[in-house]
Parts: C-alpha cells; structure tokens; sequence
C-alpha cells in the first residue's frame, strides 16, 4: 500500500524520506515539486497527485507536507487518514510536529513510523500500544537515558497488541486516579450581509483524559442524549449500548483521547452569541473607503464572550487601513491584506469597534468584492447546545476516581458575509 | 567503496554471531588504514563492547537514513548486531537491514539465521518480529525459507504471529510472483481464522495476491461480516472494499425491478433447492428477493458509519453505494456530510465522492444543501468541489436559493473560483429550463463586471447558452458585439465572434462592422480568434457577400500568409470551399449547408457523471483513470449464483429462519387471481391462494408452525370457521359470505349488509383504534385481517346526500413493507392504506400498520417519534404499543394528511431499544377518497374541469381486463374512488384528500380491446399521475 514516505517543508526540501518496500528515489517529488508551484495557496496542492509510475497522496499540516508514495490502487482517504493519524502521533510525542521536533527526534521517528506500518500496511496505529513500544522522549528521560544508557525503547514486549482491548495498555497504575472530560463545541455558521442565519451547526467533541489504574469499564450518560443527531466514536465505545440505552459505555486508553464526535441536528435551531454590525463602503471615484464594525453579544445565556478575534481579507485594491479600535488592538498586513483584530473580551455595557477609513490605489476603479468577516469567540462553561452530562460511573476497579467535566463552546469555521 | 576485503564474508559463513570479535580485533589493530572510509568512527562505535555507543552509532546511522543519504557502506559493520542484547540496538539494526538487505545481499544471508531461531521462541512476539523482519529483507536466495516460515506462522497458536504470517504474505508474493499458488493455500488457511486480528490482514494479502479467486470467499463470507465491526479499522475498509466486489458477483441487483420493489414484496425466503416443490413456482415469477447474506452484509456495515476513520465511513458509503437498494443509500449521506467537517485532504476526497453520487441519488443529499455552501476561507479546489456538488442537487424548488448563494460567490476575490461559479450558473441554466432567462440576464450583467476573466468567463457561458435559443436573444449578441473592443481573453473574443457568424442574421448590420474591426487587427491575434475571424469572414461571404467579399479576400489572403500551419490551412479550406472557381468545386454549392448548419447546443455535463463505473473510494474514481491493480467492480449478475455455497455447516438454524420468515402478505398476484379465478370461492381456492393463507396464519399464530403443504387445504377452512365465530360481534363474517358469493354478479343484495356492518364498525364508538386493538386481543387477529383485507367486497354505500365522501367502493389492499424484519432486527413492519376514513381527521389518509414481532424477547413501546415532514404535511399517530409478545401481531392505525402530494411521510418508529427511520409513500390513488355522484352530476362537474384539467389516454386494455367487471376493480384497486353507479360508461368519482378537489375518471370501453381514459382533476399533478398509474392498472 504506501511506499514510502517523504517530509517536505514549506521551502521545499525534504527533510525526512522512510521507505516500507524497495527504495523510491525521492526524485518522485519533482511532481510534487512542481503541482505545488502551480498551486497559488499552499492548501491548494491536490492531495492525490498521479505520476507515471506512482501516485502521491500527501496531507498538509503544521506547513509541513507529508507525501506518501503508492504504487497501485488503494482508497486515497485510507493514505490520507493514516499520514493524519501519523502527525496525531507526533504530536502526541513531541507536543508539537514542526519540522525541528522531528528533525530532533528523528530516531524515535523512525521507529514510530516502523512500528505504525508494515510492508506499507498499517499495523499500530494507537497511541497506547505505541506508546508501550516506544517510550515518549520527556527532558527527564533524555538527560537519565544519557548518563545511563538506557533506552526509549519499552523494554518488555508489547502485549497490548495482543488484548482484547487492544487500544488500552496493561498494568496502568496511578496514584491519583482522575477522569476528566471535555464537551467542547463549536459553532460553523454563514451570516449573511442582514444579520440573518444562512446555515448554523453545532459540531462537538467530547476529548477525555483519563488516568485510571487498572482496567476502569466506564459508563457515561446525558441528560438530553436526542440532542446528538449524528455521533463518531473512539473504537472503545460500545455501540450496541449506545444504539439500545444511549449510555456511552467503555474501557477508556489510558491518557488523552476523543471520546466522541457529534454534530447536533441543524433543524434545531443554532443560537448564535454574537453579532456584527458593519459598514464596508467604497466610493466610485475616491481613494477611501468606510469601514466600520461593532461587535455584540447576543443569545449567550449571560455568559461571556471571550478571546474574540476578528479577521477579514479585505479586497486587493486596499492599500492601508486607519483605524481606531474601541478596545484591543488590531494589525493590517499590506502584501496579504489581512486584517485581524484582537479584541479580547466583550463588554455588554460597552460594544467593541473598530472604525476608520481604508486607503485605496488612487486611480484605480472602486473593488467589487466585498470581504467576509470571519469570527473567532471562546464561551466558558457553556455547550451551546444544551447538551449535559448526566452521570459518570465506573465498574470493574475499587478506588473512588475523582470526576471532572468541563463545558466550552467556540466559534468553528464563524462568517460573516459583507 | 568502503568494504574492505576482509568483510567479504561468503555464503558459506553463515555463522555471523561469530564474527564481532573479530571486527573488534579488527577495529584495535588496523585503525590508521581505514581513515579511506567515510564512517569509521561509527564502524568503530558499532565494533565497541559497549552498548551506549552502538546505540550512539545506530542513532547516527538512522538519521543519515533519514535524510536520504547513502549508509551501505555500513553494511558489514550493522549486520554484525544484529542479535545484540539491547533492544533498541536490535530495532534499529533491522530497521537498517530491511532498507540495504536488496543492495547487499550476500552480507545480509548472515543475519538470517538470527531470524530462523526467533522463529522458534517461545514468546509469541518474538517469533511475530522475526518473521516480520525476515519476510522484509527483499532477499532472491532466501525465498524458500520464507515461504516455510510463513506455512509455520500461519497454523501458529497465537493470532498475533499469524497476523505477521498474512502480512508477510504480499511481501513474498512481491519478491517472487512465481510462489502464488503456494501463498494461496496459505490464505485460504487464514481466511478460515476465526479471530479479528487475523481478519484485516488475511484479506488484505487476499486483495494483494488473488483478488480474483472470489470461490476463496464463500466459506468465510458470513463470519467476515459478523466479525468486522470487531475488526481494527484499516482491516475494516479493506474488507469492506472486497465484499462490496464479492457481493457485486453474488447477489442480485435490489434495484433492478424497481417497481417491484417498491410494493416491498418480501416474497420468498432462498433456499428452495431441496424441498419444497411449491417454491419453485414462486421463483418462476422472479419478484425480486434480497438474499439474507445480502441483507446481513448491509446491516452490520451500517454502524460503521460512525467510525472514527473517515476511511471507514467512505468504505461504508462506497458499499451502500453500489450494493444497497436505493431508498437505503440516504443513510450515508449523513456520516458523510460528516466528514466535511474533517482536513481538507478529507473533504477533498469525500466531496468527489459526493459530487459522483449526487448526480445518480439527488434525493440523498437534498436535506443537506446547506453543508455545501461555501465559506471564503476554503481552499480554492474545496470550492470548486462544493459548487459542483450544489449543481448537482439543483432542483427546481432549491434552485432559487442556489442561484442567491451563487450571487454572493461571484463577488469572491478568489477568481479561479468566481469563474468557476459562473460555469455553474451556466449549468444550473441548462439544466432547469425555468431559471435559464434568469441565470441569462444574470450572467449579461457580469458583461459589465471590471474583472475581465469574470467577463471571459461569462461570454463563454452565455455563448453556450444562448446557442438553445439565439432567435430570442439577438439584444445579447448585439451586446457582446459591442464587447469586443474591450475583452481582451483569447477564449472570450473566440466565442464573441463565433456568435456573430453564426448569428449574423441576427444582426446584420453589426456582423460586417465587427469582421471590418477584427480585419485590421487579425495579425495580432491568438491563434484561435484568428480562427474565428476566419469563420466568420467565411459565414457573412456566405449569407452577406455584397458588403464583405472585399473584406473576406483581405482576411483570407492575411491568413495565407500566417505563421501558423492551422490557419493557413483553414485559409485555403475556406477559399476553395466558398470562392467560386472556374474548376467548380463540387462542394461549393453544399458550402451554405456546411457553414452554417443548425447546430446541437452543446450539452453542459458534470465531469462526474458516469465516474460511478469506478468503484466509489477507490484511487481509480478520483482520478478517473484505472490505477494500476484496481479491480473492476463486475455488474449484477442476471440470476443469483448458487447461495448455499456460502452455508458453512449444515444448519439446523435454517428450517427455524424458515418458520420465521414466511412471506409477510402475498398480494401481488391478488388482481390476477381475481379474474383468473373469478369464481373462486375459498374452499377451493387456487394452490397459491391458500398455502399463501396458511403461511399468513402462520406468522401470525403460533399455534400452526407444521405449515405443511399438504394439510394447508385442511386447515384452512377450519381457521375460518373459528373465526366466523370470534367475529360475531361485528357481524363480519357477512364479509366472508359475500366472499363466497359468485362475484361475476357481485352487485345488489348484500350490499346493504356490507355497508351496514361497514359503517357499523366505524361509527360504532370503538372507531377504528381500537377495533384493531381488539383484533388483536383475539389470539386469531390475523385472520381477520386477512379476511378485511382480502375481502373482495363492494362496500358501495348509497348515501342520500350527493357528493359525498362515501366509504371506499372495493378494497383489495395492498400491503408495502414499513420495515423488513432484517432491518428491523426482528421487527417486522407492514402497512397498508386502509381507505376508510380517518374518523379523527377527515383530510388524513388511513393507514394501517401492521407489526410482527419475529424477535425471541417482546417488543414493548412500539411508538412514533419524530415525524419528519414536508411543509403542510401532518401525522396523527398511533397510541404506543406496550408490549408486543414475541411471535405476535398487532395491528394499528394512524392518519396522514399528505397534503394531496405523493411527498412520503417520515419518522421514526422506536421500540424501546432501537428506533429506526422509515417512510411512508402513498400512490397518488390513495390520496383520494370516493365521493357518490349520479351520472348527470358527475357529468356537470366534468364539464366544469376541461381543458387544462382533463387528461385523456388511449389505452389496449390488458389480457385480464376485458370485462368491464375487471376494469371496475383495476381502477378502484388503482385509486380509492367510487363508481357511478348505472352510467352508460364506466365512471368514477373521487376527492383529493386535503383540499378536496374533485377526481373523476372515465374508462370508455371501444371494439379491439382499446380504451379511452379520461382523467378529471384541477390538480393537474395528481391528475397526470393518476393517468399513469390507472393506465398502468389496466394495461397489464
């Protein structure tokens, strides 16, 4: 299935090649190389890309491109799931996957990637299991594993592989033994120029850190389960319980994981926390333009809107902005044209805005687009749908865990048309 | 470079753990000749004693690995570690041996018999790695010893190794093509494992090495599909993948007979092999019938629609996709619409699914418009994907909000983008005949936008467009002549002037001014205006040659002398072709005809359409080109190979299906029967008539599970008998009698009592809830029900008052499948359209729903939730159902308005574990109710409704239906309307549910066999598929 595997950064070079099969010659990349010139955006490269002998399946994250070389058929969303799961797993080692984090650690890299496939096949994929293969570098180890030796890789056999619950590693064992989950949600939405909803939905996750000893067998209920029209879930979910009782029923991995995915049915109505007020205006014949935005709080259930960021792509005739913002501070980058305002928390009694005047090419007729304002807004202690954890109960060990759960709601992909 | 000769070890030593102490010896002796090579300091850490420093050098090796660079040279140094006691040293060396193993093969033999003896450990995991690692090293010689390691993995004890065998299984396939039939002993052994883990692997090499041996996969079929939901979630795609080719060369197209399948006959249980002679007959009549392998694969891939794995959901879709019937492939849409949510590698690749799949089902994707809209911060090929996928869903009742969402793209700055929305508005205009004025003016607007690719753009589309009707439009071509002053894209001049020769009658007065302008300026232009021009001169020379022989010379004789060959070439064409020469040209005189044919407007397809030949998901459908090792996606076969080839054992389990899965309500012979048999009366009755009765007796009562063919005759008159008793409170056993009554002379006497016990029942307080419920209180309900339903009866009801909704005349009810007791895991659900009047609503449809419970525990709270409608549209529900006892049946009634539309209802019907989404279409004929009319009325009336509002049809009435006795119960049987009664013709009347509009239907009978149908309605829709429906009725 995958071949080989190139790292490609946002030079161009690359920095990391693993072959499964014979050896690729990483000229194939030229291929690459040259898609990516003509592409004008860097997500713009096709992610399957056919050569005259091979096909190049690659995913772009953190500006880093991770180019898969295959050979014959194979569902291209199967290549492109695994090198996504490939970067989870970085991330999950290394906290960050930039290019220096691997180049760093490219020993454990290699190793992963080893374990992760065999003969291009994916073999491990979760992180438990890999995690008792292969230890994550932390500072204490690097500094212990030089002075002594040691390794990072697990020095007993991998017997995770071999269970029943082959995402959970064996002999888990915790002194504070805590469970903590997160419902976070996000709203997508399209706003259009009246203020008026184009399409609303609720996407939410809920992600788990759960650090139990032994083999904890957890079951977690909601209030209002109906509320979950469309649901994903981790492999530990027990899906017959849930399709009979709704009760997420399951033998968690141990540390950080997505329990869930839900999307909350669109035919519930969305409430929406804020609002734009604005004025975008060009005038035929002159070098300015108006520019004018307020902000407002609006169906938040009297919580606050935090961390709000305003950014929009204003049209390339703009050549520079003067603005005077009520409240945080704001940036305009003249070769990209991108406006972004952070205007932090808001105020009910006091609305944030931003208004000033846009400089145009003098001479140069009026643009006539008009840009899209995109919002990003944190709520605290809030799932925007409603939705609420019932209980949490554990079977199958003796301590008393102790239980967290916290609520948050974000903007998700949040326009506003102009 | 870097050997030296000492390292050369030949094949002959094999024994390489030796060797250390000498490369240490090595290493301390002759230090200074080696500064030659490059890695010495590492050769020297990989020789040390200690461990540290071998892992140091590993490490170091690893990285230049990493990087591309070439390490071999460190071969004979590496290998040597190979059995090191330190584990990462271990790992590493491997890692090192699989990528040089090819290019030093000699050297790597040495480490082999590292790996014959991990082979032999007694922990499991060991002997795993060193057959992974083994069966890695892309080693000729060593094939042979690969080959016995993988037949030992493979009867390993543990399933972890024999995972690592089927893994292995490709990798010595690849190495050596010639071992194929070998490895496929080898995975016909391991398809046989019963283990999970073993599952994913085994047919991926299956994939990998014999995909075609599809016999392989009978045997295992079923337990492959009740094992994969266990399945880790790579293994799941690629089992999924190759069932869904499996199932393509195994079962039946469900959607080959839709028709049939619409009235959800579940007829026949397979199996008919052996036994039963009577099942024979029924397979001559073919109805369609989903194998239970079929319907069991659809089942346990559906909830993997809620993976994780955006690869799994797309493995689940691609299989509903190609396997399911149609009205079940929707369920995907929403895991799939899911995805969009996921990077943008994902919905790349899910939306040119999408894009395939919403041009053959529209309807699956229609509730989900709104996920397509498109947001500004979208990476361009994501936006060009959505735009096509909304072209595809527009319809007309959505393309008014699509074309809002299309203004606004417009104004995008992302241009390849707003080019691309402007394609799309020239499809949606081409497509949907009622917006193409619009999306036309629309479109003459953008002429004047300032972006001049936007006006490129528009001028092709318009071309295009206005190609469908150019007599109207002559104020546009005049417009775009005008343009060509200021458009400067090759692409949109081209268009500009091929508009203006082929219309130049249009405007005959611009025409030759343009040609003047494009004259003076031909020799700075693209290649293909010049083209253009030239055909242009050559079309006005034709149709104007006063004003621009002169002008057409001058142009011809510039393109004589072009530097490109094309237009030279078209120069000399031309002349020869319309210059009239003393040599005569032949063709000269066909030169109008060649010039200035009508031509076929061009076609805007979706460069999707027709992609569903590659299997959807595959790397072969997003590149619409056959990758190499896509296996073709074989058609339907016409009759469905052997089934049994998948029985694994002799089941005992099937005989008890069998008793379970009798045929719900036969009754598509039901019409046939009647006139075959007009005479029928029950003691007799047709071999398929009664063991279909007993076979319905038996699903609802357990008392009769014997079902023998030879005692259905017996048993049957009994049965009735004891009904006849129970139902003696209503006095229905009138229906019975009637039911014996001759029915060539159906009419008169009884009829008093019919209607009598008929409206007795339904004004008698119990109305009709809770007379089912009581049906279903007696242990023998069903028969009644057969009885109601299978009464050939006329319930014509004279009523005093004219124009009124009367009972309906003739029910021989049709019962469609709710829910299949596959889908329903045990619950099976009927209904049919009762044609009473719902007595709590009087615009509802009746509809009775029948459930059977074929589970082994009770359902209980049977119920409706969630009704999901179109606009207007509104349920009264049935009350819940408590408890419904295993082996029961219990029937119910709900109402519906439809909204006098064939729309189908939704909901969901939950029990109280699962609930599960159906729908409810009702034929047009049920949307009606019968009225009573005396011929002159009904005359009037029909008077009052022509023009517009008649439909009349000339039919050759059916091989069945000569009398006109048949013609009354087709119709009736088609549409629930009452007969005039003594018209000279054959009259029916009816009203529309909710707004009551009058139906009526004449059937003039005429000599050979013809007939005249005439439909009345003001609701022109109802009245067309009406027609349809009727003509169909009688025409069979």
């Amino acid at each position: 299935m995958i071949h080989s595997l190139f790292l490609v950064n946002s030079s161009g070079d690359i920095f990391l090649e693993k072959h499964w099969k014979s050896v690729v010659s990483r000229s194939v990349c030229d291929y690459f190389f040259e898609a990516q010139e003509r592409a004008s955006e860097p997500e713009n490269v096709p992610p399957v890309i056919p050569t005259p002998h091979h096909y190049l399946i690659s995913v772009l994250r953190h500006r880093i491109y991770f180019v898969a070389v295959i050979q014959s058929e194979v569902p291209p969303l199967f290549v492109i799931e695994f090198l996504h799961r490939v970067v989870d797993t970085f991330q999950d080692y290394f906290g960050v996957c930039t290019e220096a984090a691997i180049k760093d650690n490219v020993v454990v890299v290699y190793e992963l990637l080893e374990e992760m496939l065999d003969n291009g096949f994916p073999l491990a994929t979760e992180s438990n299991i890999l995690k008792e293969l292969i230890k994550p570098p932390t500072i204490l180890r690097t500094v212990v594993n030089t002075i002594t030796g040691s390794t990072n890789v697990g020095e007993q056999l991998p017997t995770g592989q071999l269970s029943v619950v082959p995402w959970r590693r064996t002999g888990v064992k915790y002194t504070n033994n805590e469970a903590y989950f997160d419902v976070v949600e996000e709203i997508d939405a399209i706003i259009d120029k009246s203020g008026s909803t184009i399409t609303a939905e609720i996407q939410g996750v809920i992600d788990a850190c759960v650090k139990l000893s032994g083999m904890p067998d957890l079951t977690l209920s909601f209030m209002n389960p109906r509320l979950l029209d469309d649901v994903s879930f981790h492999p530990c979910v027990r899906f017959k319980r849930w399709e009979a009782e709704r009760i997420l029923s399951f033998i968690p991995p141990d540390g950080n994981f997505r329990l869930l995915s839900y999307h909350v049915s669109s035919q519930n109505l969305v409430a929406i926390p804020v609002y734009v007020k604005h004025n975008i205006t060009f005038r035929e014949g002159s070098s300015q333009g108006r520019f004018e935005l307020t902000l407002g709080p609006k169906q938040t259930m009297g919580k606050a809107v935090e961390s709000v960021l305003v950014s929009s792509q204003l049209p390339r005739g703009v050549l520079n902005v003067n603005l005077n913002p009520s409240q945080g501070t704001y940036t305009f980058d003249p070769v990209t044209k991108l406006l972004s305002w952070d205007v932090g928390k808001i105020n009910p009694q006091k609305l944030p805005s931003l208004k000033g005047s846009m400089s145009l090419q003098a001479g140069a007729s009026k643009p006539d687009e008009n840009p899209t304002i995109n919002i990003q807004f944190k709520i605290q202690q809030m799932a925007i749908s409603g939705l609420k954890v019932n209980r949490l109960d554990m079977y199958g060990e003796k301590y008393k865990p102790f239980k967290g759960i916290k609520y948050m709601t974000k903007a998700g992909k949040f326009q506003v048309r102009t | 470079e870097g050997s030296d000769g000492k390292y050369h070890v030949g094949s002959s030593s094999m024994k390489a753990p030796a060797k250390p102490i000498a490369g240490n010896n090595y290493g301390h002796h002759c230090k200074p000749e080696c500064f030659r090579s490059r890695h010495d300091d590492l050769k020297e850490m990989l020789d040390s004693n200690k461990d540290s420093l071998k892992l140091e050098a590993m490490k170091r090796i690893v990285a230049m690995m990493a990087r591309g660079k070439n390490a071999s040279d460190l071969f004979p140094a590496v290998v040597k570690n190979v059995a090191c006691k330190n584990i990462e040293v271990k790992k590493l060396v491997y890692v090192y041996l699989v990528r040089y193993a090819e290019e030093q093969q000699d050297l790597a033999l040495l480490s082999i018999s590292t790996f014959q003896r991990g082979l032999k450990d007694p922990n499991q995991l060991i002997r795993a790695s060193a057959l992974r690692v083994l069966s890695s090293i892309r080693v000729t010689i060593i094939i042979p010893i690969m080959m016995l390691a993988i037949k030992d993995a493979a009867s390993d004890m543990s399933p972890y190794v024999r995972k690592t065998a089927a893994h292995a299984i490709p990798k010595l396939y690849s190495l050596d093509p010639e071992q194929k039939e070998p490895l496929i002993e080898v995975i016909e052994k391991l398809l046989a494992d019963k283990t999970t883990l073993v599952a994913g692997s085994v047919v991926m090499a299956f994939e990998g090495v014999c995909p075609e041996r599809i016999d392989l996969i009978h045997k295992n079929y079923r337990k492959l599909c009740n094992l994969l939901i266990d399945v880790e979630e790579w293994g799941q795609v690629v089992i999924i993948n190759m069932l869904t080719r499996y199932a393509r060369t195994q079962f039946l197209n469900p959607n080959a007979n839709e028709v049939l399948l619409e009235e959800g006959e579940e007829k026949e249980f397979y199996g008919s092999d052996e036994e039963e002679g009577k099942e024979e007959k029924v397979e001559k009549k073919k109805p369609y019938v989903m194998d239970p392998d079929h319907r069991l694969l659809l089942r346990n891939t559906k909830p993997l629609l809620q993976s994780r794995n955006a690869a799994v959901v797309m493995a689940v879709a691609q299989l509903y996709f190609h396997l399911a019937p149609k009205a079940e492939v929707g369920v995907t849409a929403k895991a799939l619409v899911r995805l969009l949510r996921s990077h943008s590698e994902v919905q790349f690749v899910v939306l040119q699914n999408v894009a395939t799949m919403s041009i053959k089902r529209k309807g699956m994707f229609e509730t989900y418009l709104k996920s397509f809209y498109i947001r500004s911060t979208d990476p361009t090929q994501i936006k060009v994907l959505k735009l096509e996928v909304l072209t595809n869903l527009a319809t007309e009742t959505s393309i008014s909000i699509i074309l809002r969402e299309f203004q606004t793209y417009i104004k995008s700055m992302d241009k390849d983008f707003v080019a691309a929305t402007i394609q799309a508005i020239g499809r949606c205009a081409t497509n949907i005949g009622e917006v193409r004025d619009t999306c036309l003016n629309g479109l003459v607007q953008l002429l004047s936008n300032r972006d001049e690719l936007v006006v490129a753009e528009s001028v092709v589309v318009i071309k295009k467009l206005l190609q469908m009707q150019p007599e109207q439009h002559s104020d546009i071509i005049k417009h775009m002549a005008k343009l060509i002053e200021n458009i400067q894209v090759p692409m949109a001049r081209a268009s500009i002037l091929w508009l203006i020769g082929e219309y130049c009658e249009h405007v005959p007065k611009i025409a030759p001014d343009v040609l003047r302008k494009m004259a003076k300026s031909f020799t700075s232009e693209e290649d293909i205006v010049k083209l253009q021009i030239l055909n242009l001169a050559a079309k006005l020379y034709l149709t104007n040659s006063k004003q621009t022989k002169l002008l057409t010379q001058y142009v011809l004789n510039l393109a004589k002398y072009d530097q490109n060959y094309d237009i030279r070439d078209r120069a000399r064409f031309i002349r020869q072709l319309i210059v009239p020469t003393d040599k005569g040209g032949a063709l000269s005189k066909y030169a109008k005809k060649l010039f200035l044919a009508l031509k076929p407007a061009p076609i805007l397809e979706s460069p999707f359409k027709d992609r569903d030949h590659f299997q959807l998901g595959s790397l072969s459908h997003l590149l619409n080109v056959k990758a190499g090792g896509y296996q073709e996606l074989p058609d339907w076969p016409e009759t469905a190979p052997d089934p049994s080839v998948r029985n694994v054992e002799v089941m005992d389990k099937r005989k008890e299906k069998k008793k379970v899965e009798k045929p719900f309500y036969s009754d598509s012979e039901d019409e046939s029967r009647l006139t075959e048999s007009a005479d029928s009366d029950s003691n007799t009755g047709s071999g398929s008539e009664s063991s279909s009765a007993t076979e319905e007796s038996d699903s609802g009562s357990k008392s009769e599970d014997s079902g023998g063919e030879s005692e259905s005759e017996q048993q049957e008159k009994p049965n009735r008998k004891a009904d006849k008793s129970r139902v003696k409170p209503w006095d229905v056993s009138n229906w019975e009698d009637f039911n014996n009554n001759n029915e060539e002379e159906k009419i008169q006497p009884d009829w008093i009592n019919c209607k009598h016990t008929y409206t007795h029942l339904a004004s008698k307080g119990s109305k009709i809830n809770s007379f089912s419920c009581r049906i279903n209180s007696m242990a023998n309900g069903l028969e009644l029900l057969k009885l109601f339903w299978h009464s050939r009866v006329l319930f014509v009801c004279i009523l005093p008052c004219s124009a009124q909704t009367i009972s309906p005349t003739f029910s021989s009810l049709k019962t469609y499948e709710l829910l299949h007791r596959l889908t329903g895991e045990g619950l099976a659900v009927g209904y049919c359209f009762g044609r009473q009047p719902f007595v709590r609503d009087p615009h509802m449809v009746t509809v009775q729903i029948q459930f059977t419970n074929h589970m082994d525990t009770e359902a209980r709270n049977l119920r409706v939730r969630e009704p999901r409608l179109q606009s207007g549209m509104r349920i009264k529900e049935f009350p819940e159902i408590e408890v419904l006892p295993p082996g029961e049946t219990v029937t119910t009634v709900m109402g519906i308005d439809f909204c006098d539309s064939t729309q189908a209802a939704n909901f969901q019907l939950c029990t109280h574990t699962r609930k599960f989404c159906v729908s409810i279409q009702p034929p047009v004929g049920e949307l009606m109710a019968p009225v009573f009319m005396l011929e002159n009325e009904f005359k009037k009336e029909q008077g009052q409704l022509m023009g517009m509002n008649e439909i009349k049809e000339t039919l050759v009435l059916g091989e069945a239906c000569q009398s006109d006795y048949a013609i009354v119960q087709r119709v009736t049987a088609a549409a629930n309307v009452g007969q005039v009664p003594c018209g000279s013709d054959q009259e029916f009347a009816g009203k529309t549910m909710t707004s009551n509009s009058l139906v009526l239907v004449t059937v003039i009978t005429k000599r050979d066999r013809t007939a005249q149908l005439t439909v009345n309605c003001e609701k022109m829709v109802i009245g067309t598929m009406l027609v349809k429906d009727i003509l169909h009725a009688l025409s069979q």
